[in-house]
């Protein structure tokens, strides 16, 4: 009847259908977990270690590897696919397994004192062309670099200005003018990285400015001074300048024969206060170095906890030569507290040193 | 440029852009490997390093001389190599009366060992024993784990993330289905690790789905576990973390609920009901005489309940 036949035909197809599926079907108990990012398959099913045993050991990998490869191929095929220049291609989905990182994430830089600059005005990045039409060459030349537009250092005619010295030489101001803002922008970069660092930069009045005021100049002056090996204490002076008021480490002593009263006047107290028995102490002096040794002292406890509680709390039996050593005291101590979650790559970088466990 | 420990002063653009590349990132390159000698090796450990070199090529480094080291012990010198050649994986392998065949895995985070386990080669078979076509170097290996120990033990799990890390290559958005070709087998049974590599080979089945067949190729490696130095749980944790940007932003107003079924929120402004476009009822509409307009809508009711 065409009833049956019906059946008959569905039945068929169906039967087709799964002698087809049957060559790409693997039974198992449990399902495998995949991670199609990663392109790995985790098959958890139980081995009975007996029954392995007893086989081969290769061939039953074979026959395990061969199921589970299978599986695992049958879940990519199931991504969708484009044609890239020839090949199909299946979109892989993004990995889902954890994997410790390389390096700690990177910080975040505070921004340049022109950024924020922008940030307030609302100046937006302008991005520039490379190339500019040049009339006079009549062609496309760089805006900066090898052959550009307009360079200020081909120029074989300058004219003197109205107001400057006829006897002034022009190009060598311009090449003057040209490494001061070179320093200036050299100074402000590094300003800019200290900054972000919260670093020492130079002081002020170090690098040559245009207009210069009389205590930067001063200061410029007497930091050049002092910037020798003797501490500028053998330096020229100009006939009416001072002497520098503290020449640095270098001891200062009397001369050997000069003042005779004075020398007696000094031996004299000197026997006094020996006499004495009064004890001996400028006060001020005391006071001073008690105030920078607890200074010191508070200092150094804040930067063991913070390092403390950044170290590694590895179990390391190191021999505590440690590279990292400068801010990884982690390894002698017993580990501080569940950390703040820094990492031992705190210790990188010696300038971080002033800011312990706080950026 | 501040680089790990200092501010380097960069003059060309090429070594900005390599000191660029070492420095930490948003998204991170490959993690490379270095394979390097113990004090003293055997003739299986040099090949049995030369083969998993062949297999991480072009994303491993292998040095030719020997170091007297004991990472177990002392692990500054390693550390020293990792920052030098900036690789975050290594694999040493050395030889001796107490531990024969030694292989030690490991991975540092920040230039720092985070972990390292040490494997001990039972049986051996290396690439040039089996003589079969090899797969091509740099293709992204298929990786299969086999047996519940590798959930149940945490040894385990973590030599299964370290396995992980170590053999699976660059991250893709696509891969080529034609060049799946690499399978890294590990099986966990009976107290010993088996690693096995094969080709596989699409043959054509019924449907669009390939049949596989696997054809032994590469090394293949019986390892028992030895000792391990796994880092201690806050520093797993803290080398997990990941910068916020790299999170999916979540779209707002779309839910999903158990079903699979989207849903979206639609915020409507208020509405002045009155003007509301409904339907033309011409018998509520004003007439000029006031009718009573009660018949017309008992006529129109009936046929509001057909539409909609």
């Amino acid at each position: 009847m065409a009833a049956c036949s019906v059946e008959q035909l569905l039945a068929k197809a169906e039967a087709e259908e799964a002698e087809k599926l049957n060559s790409i079907t693997v039974k198992k108990e449990l399902d495998l977990e995949f991670d199609i990012g990663n392109l790995l398959a985790f098959d958890k099913n139980r081995v009975e270690v007996a029954v392995f045993r007893q086989q081969k050991k290769d061939e039953f990998l074979l026959a395990l590897a061969r199921d589970n490869t299978q599986l695992l191929i049958n879940e990519i095929w199931k991504q969708p696919t484009e044609r890239v220049e020839e090949a199909i291609v299946a979109k892989l989905p993004d990995p889902v397994t954890p994997l410790p990182r390389e390096k700690p994430p990177p910080k975040a830089k505070p921004p340049t004192k022109w950024e924020q600059f922008a940030k307030l005005k609302g100046i937006q990045k302008k991005k520039k062309t490379n190339l500019v039409w040049d009339e006079t060459a009549k062609e496309w030349r760089r805006r900066w670099g090898y052959k550009r537009v307009n360079d200020g250092t081909k120029e074989w005619l300058i004219e003197v200005p109205e107001t400057a010295d006829p006897n002034e030489d022009q190009f060598a101001k311009r090449v003057k003018a040209k490494k001061e803002r070179v320093a200036k922008n050299e100074f402000n970069r590094l300003k800019n990285i200290a900054r972000a660092q919260k670093g020492k930069a130079p002081g002020l009045g170090l690098t040559p400015k245009a207009q210069q005021s009389k205590d930067e100049l001063a200061r410029a002056v007497s930091v050049a001074k002092s910037s020798t090996a003797s501490v500028g204490r053998f330096q020229d002076r100009l006939p009416k300048e001072k002497p520098p008021k503290n020449t640095g480490k270098k001891r200062k002593f009397e001369p050997l024969i000069g003042n005779f009263s004075n020398e007696k006047q000094k031996q004299l107290e000197l026997l006094q206060v020996m006499d004495s028995k009064k004890p001996k102490m400028d006060i001020t002096k005391a006071v001073n170095k008690q105030m920078r040794e607890e200074d010191r002292e508070e200092a150094a406890a804040k930067y063991k906890k913070g390092a403390g509680k950044r170290g590694r709390k590895g179990n390391m039996p190191g021999k505590g030569k440690g590279k990292g050593g400068k801010g990884k005291g982690g390894k002698g101590r017993a580990g501080g507290g569940g950390g703040k979650g820094r990492a031992g790559g705190g210790g990188g970088g010696g300038k971080k040193r002033s800011k312990p466990g706080k950026k | 440029i501040f680089t790990l420990d200092h501010l380097v002063n960069v003059r060309v653009l090429r070594s900005k852009r390599f000191l660029e590349s070492r420095a930490p990132k948003l998204t991170e390159n490959v993690k490379t490997a270095m394979i390097m000698k113990g004090g003293n090796t055997s003739q299986t450990v040099t090949q049995a390093l030369k083969d998993i070199y062949s297999l991480k090529k072009p994303n491993a480094v292998l040095y030719k001389k020997k170091n007297i080291t004991r990472p177990f012990e002392d692990s500054t010198s390693l550390e020293f190599f990792s920052k030098k050649s900036d690789c975050s994986l290594f694999l040493f392998g050395s030889h001796n009366k107490k531990r024969p065949n030694n292989l030690i895995f490991g991975r540092l985070f920040d230039f720092h060992v985070l972990d390292m386990i040490e494997l001990g080669i039972e049986k051996y078979v290396s690439l040039s024993e089996i003589k079969t076509s090899k797969c091509p170097e740099g293709t992204k290996p298929m990786l299969v784990f086999a047996g519940e120990a590798f959930d149940v033990d945490n040894d385990l799990k973590r030599l299964k993330s370290l396995l992980l890390d170590f053999f699976r290559g660059p991250t893709v958005p696509a891969v080529r289905l034609a060049g799946l070709e690499h399978i890294l087998h590990f099986t966990a049974l009976d107290g010993k690790i088996y690693m096995r590599s094969y080709r596989c080979l699409l043959k054509k089945s019924g449907c669009r789905t390939p049949r596989i067949e696997l054809e032994e190729i590469g090394p293949s490696f019986d390892f028992v576990m030895r000792r391990t130095h796994l880092a201690s749980d806050d520093l797993y944790k803290l080398a997990h973390r990941q910068p916020k940007a790299l999170k999916p932003k979540k779209k707002k107003n779309i839910s999903h609920d158990a079903f699979g079924t989207k849903f979206g929120r639609v915020h409507m402004q208020k509405q002045d009901l009155s003007k509301l476009q409904t339907r033309k009822m011409k018998g509520l509409r004003k007439r000029k005489g006031g009718v009573d307009s009660t018949e017309d809508e008992s006529g129109d009711q009936k046929t509001t309940g057909n539409h909609k």
